[in-house]
C-alpha cells in the first residue's frame, strides 16, 4: 500500500470497501488471459501500439551533444498517453460490471482517452474539470462532447485540476456501487497509483526494447514531465533496476521563486491530500495552495507517491523548466523535426535541450514525447513567440 | 462524551469571523450534547457545497490554525459543553500530530475526528492521542463490514461517528433506509456511543435516528445554511438548534 513512506489510502471511510473491491478485482484480472488479450488487442488495434522510438536527427545535431530519441506517445489514438490507462481502467471496470466512468481532467487529455474508452466500451462517462480548464481548452471539451461525454465544470476552489478531483471523490463516494472513477495520473489512494504505473509501463518497456534494437545499448537518461506523473512513471518503470538517468522536469511556471509554479518534488512538503502521503504545495498551515503552470495537464498541487519514493531514495531526479522555456522548446521541436509536443511534453524536450549539448556523441537521451501540442494551440499563439 | 438523545450541532470555526463563531457557539450550546467545530480546510473533499463553502468563506477572511484554539480557548471560559474538533488530516500532519493534539487539548477541546484517516492509518495518531488525553472519534460507514466496524469501535475513546449515507455532507429531505439499518447494525456490534451524521436537517428525522439506536445525531449543513443567509443568525440559530433538540417541543 505505500512505497516506503509514500502513498497509502487517506479517505473517508465511505470510500475504503470501494478501493479494498478494486484492489482485488484488479490483482485477479491482470494476471487473466481473457482481459490481457482484449487489452492488448485493444492498444494494438484501436490505439495504435507500439508507438515509435523516432531519433531526432536534426534537433540532436543542432545541440551538438547526446542523441535525442522521442518516444511517440503523441501518435497514439487520442493524441496523448493517457489513452493507455483510460482503455485499461475503462476495461477493468467493464470487467468489474460497472456501467459508468467517472473521470477529473486538466488539460483535457484524459478526459478525451476516458470518453473514447467509454464510448468504445458502451459505458456512460461523466468528466468533471475546472472551469478555468474548460476555458483553456476548448477543443478538448468539444471533443469529450463529440465522444459522448458529460462534461462538468468544477467552478470551487481554484478552478482547476486539484478541484475536478475533489468533485470526482464526491461523485464517486455517492455512486460507487455503479461507477468506476477513472483516475487519471499516478495519483490517489492505493491501489491507483499501481493500477495506473502498470497501464502505462508499455511506454517504458516498448522504449527499451527499442532502444535496445536501434542502437544496441540502454538509454543514459530517460527524461519526462511530471505533472501527477503518469507518462514519467510509464516510461521509467521499466528502467528502475538499469543504469539510467530518469529525471523527471517539473512545471517551474513563472520561476520556483515567484511562487507561481507547480514543482511539488521540488518546492513542496510532505503532506496527505486525495488520499495519499507525498508532496504537496501547501503553506505551513497544511492548506494547499494554488498553483501556475502553462500547462494545463502539469498544473496539479500534488506528485504520485511511487515519484516521491523515486526521489527520496535517489534513483530518480527531478528539475524544473520554466514555462518561457517550455514554449522555447515547442517552438524548437516544431521547426526542427516538425512535431508540434504537447505544452507538457515540450517541458521534457526543454530540459534535454538543457543536458544534451553537455553530454557526448555516442550518449543517448530518451524524450517521452507525452503528447501532441494540437490541443495548446490557442495558448501557443496568445502568448506569441517567445 | 455526550448524553442518549443529544443534538450534535457542527459548526465551522471562524465562518464568517472568529468572533461570530463564538457568538454561535455560545447560541447553541445550551440545546447541545456536544458541538463538531470544523477546521476550514481549502480542500473540503468529504463536505457537500454548504460546508465547502462556509471553509471557504472562513480562509477568504484570513482564518487561521492558531483562530480555533483562540475560539475555543474563550469558550472554555462561559461553558463546559463538550467540544470534538473535525479536520482533515493534512493540517494536522503538517502542524504535526503532538502538536496539534496538544494546543487542541490545552485550549478545552475534548476530542478529535479527522475525516480522512481512516482507522487503519491511525496508529501513532492514536498513540499520541491516548498520551495527550483526547479522545478519538473515527467515521464508520453503512458498507464498513462488521469485523472493520469492531476495529473502529476499539480505536474510538470518544464516540464512533455513522455516516448516513452514501455521499457527502448536506441537507437532504429524506434519509435512505440503510441509514436506520446501519444504525441498528452499528448497536449491536459497539461499545462507544453512537452519533450519526450527513443529511439530516429536519426533527423528525433526528428522532427518527435516535429510534433507531443513535444516541445522538449531527446537523450541519442545515445550520451553516441558516447562518450564511440569516439577517439575525444567532437568534435564528438558537431556535432552529433548540427545535432540532426536540427542546421547544418539550416546552
Amino acid at each position: 500500500m505505500f512505497f516506503g513512506r509514500f502513498g497509502g489510502q487517506f479517505v473517508p471511510e465511505t470510500l475504503i470497501k470501494p478501493l479494498r473491491e478494486l484492489e482485488k478485482a484488479y490483482k485477479k484480472f491482470k494476471d487473466d488471459p481473457e482481459f490481457n488479450e482484449t487489452l492488448e488487442y485493444y492498444l494494438r488495434n484501436w490505439a495504435g501500439r507500439p508507438t515509435p522510438l523516432y531519433y531526432a536527427e536534426r534537433l540532436s545535431k543542432k545541440l551538438g551533444g547526446a542523441k535525442i530519441y522521442l518516444k511517440r506517445e503523441d501518435l497514439l489514438h487520442g493524441g496523448a498517453h493517457k489513452t493507455n490507462n483510460g482503455i485499461g481502467q475503462a476495461l477493468l471496470a467493464k470487467f468489474m460490471g460497472k456501467e459508468r466512468l467517472i473521470a477529473e481532467t486538466g488539460a483535457g487529455q484524459h478526459g478525451v482517452a476516458t470518453a473514447m474508452a467509454g464510448a468504445l466500451l458502451g459505458m456512460k462517462v461523466d468528466v468533471y474539470m475546472g472551469a478555468e480548464d474548460v476555458e483553456r481548452q476548448k477543443m478538448n471539451v468539444f471533443r469529450m462532447q463529440l465522444l459522448g461525454a458529460r462534461v462538468i465544470p468544477v467552478e470551487s476552489g481554484s478552478r482547476t485540476l486539484k478541484d475536478a478531483i475533489n468533485e470526482a471523490l464526491r461523485d464517486w463516494v455517492a455512486t460507487f456501487e455503479y461507477s468506476h472513477y477513472l483516475i487519471g495520473s499516478v495519483v490517489g489512494p492505493y491501489p491507483y497509483p499501481v493500477i495506473v504505473r502498470d497501464f502505462q509501463s508499455v511506454i517504458g518497456r516498448e522504449a527499451r526494447e527499442q532502444i535496445l534494437e536501434a542502437e544496441g545499448t540502454l538509454p543514459d537518461a530517460v527524461v519526462a514531465c511530471v505533472g501527477g506523473g503518469s507518462n514519467a512513471m510509464g516510461i521509467f518503470y521499466p528502467f528502475v533496476n538499469d543504469k539510467v538517468r530518469l529525471i523527471g522536469v517539473e512545471a517551474g511556471g513563472k520561476g520556483l521563486e515567484t511562487g507561481l509554479h507547480a514543482a511539488s518534488l521540488n518546492a513542496g512538503e510532505l503532506g496527505v491530500f486525495h488520499g495519499m502521503l507525498s508532496y504537496f504545495l501547501q503553506n505551513e498551515e497544511g492548506q494547499i495552495t494554488p498553483t501556475h503552470s502553462v500547462s494545463a495537464g502539469l498544473d496539479y498541487p500534488g506528485v504520485g507517491p511511487e515519484h516521491a519514493y523515486l526521489k527520496d531514495s535517489r534513483r530518480a531526479e527531478y528539475v524544473t523548466v520554466t514555462d518561457e522555456e517550455a514554449l522555447r522548446a515547442f517552438h524548437e521541436l516544431s521547426r526542427t523535426e516538425g512535431i508540434l509536443p504537447a505544452l507538457e511534453s515540450a517541458h521534457a524536450v526543454a530540459y534535454a535541450m538543457k543536458i544534451a549539448p553537455e553530454m557526448d556523441k555516442d550518449e543517448i537521451i530518451i524524450v517521452n514525447l507525452s503528447g501532441r501540442g494540437d490541443k495548446d494551440l490557442d495558448i501557443v499563439r496568445g502568448v506569441g513567440n517567445v | 462524551m455526550f448524553e442518549g438523545g443529544s443534538l450534535i450541532p457542527y459548526l465551522t470555526a471562524g465562518d464568517p469571523s472568529v468572533e461570530k463563531t463564538l457568538e454561535f457557539l455560545l447560541a447553541v450550546e445550551e440545546f447541545a450534547g456536544l458541538i463538531e467545530l470544523g477546521i476550514p480546510f481549502s480542500d473540503p473533499m468529504a463536505d457537500g457545497k454548504t460546508i465547502q463553502e462556509s471553509h471557504y468563506r472562513a480562509l477568504r477572511n484570513g482564518f487561521k490554525l492558531e483562530d480555533t484554539f483562540r475560539i475555543l480557548r474563550e469558550f472554555r471560559r462561559h461553558s463546559s459543553t463538550p467540544v470534538i474538533l473535525m479536520t482533515y488530516y493534512n493540517p494536522v500532519f503538517r502542524t504535526g500530530v503532538r502538536k496539534f493534539l496538544g494546543e487542541a487539548k490545552a485550549s478545552g477541546a475534548d476530542g478529535i475526528l479527522v475525516v480522512d484517516l481512516p482507522v487503519s492509518h491511525a496508529g501513532e495518531f492514536l498513540d499520541i492521542a491516548s498520551e495527550e488525553g483526547i479522545k478519538t472519534v473515527f467515521l464508520a460507514a453503512p458498507n464498513t463490514p462488521d469485523e472493520r466496524l469492531r476495529e473502529i469501535d476499539k480505536a474510538s475513546t470518544g464516540f464512533v461517528y455513522l455516516i448516513s449515507l452514501y455521499g457527502t455532507t448536506g441537507a437532504r429531505d429524506r434519509l435512505p433506509e440503510t441509514a436506520f439499518e446501519f444504525v441498528r447494525r452499528a448497536r449491536k456490534i459497539c461499545n462507544n456511543k453512537l452519533a450519526v451524521g450527513f443529511g439530516v436537517s429536519r426533527r423528525e428525522q433526528v428522532e427518527e435516528l435516535l429510534r433507531a439506536g443513535a444516541d445522538g445525531v449531527v446537523v450541519g449543513s442545515a445550520l451553516i445554511e441558516l447562518i450564511s443567509r440569516s439577517e439575525n443568525p444567532v437568534e435564528e440559530l438558537r431556535k432552529k438548534v433548540a427545535e432540532l433538540s426536540g427542546y421547544s417541543k418539550a416546552l
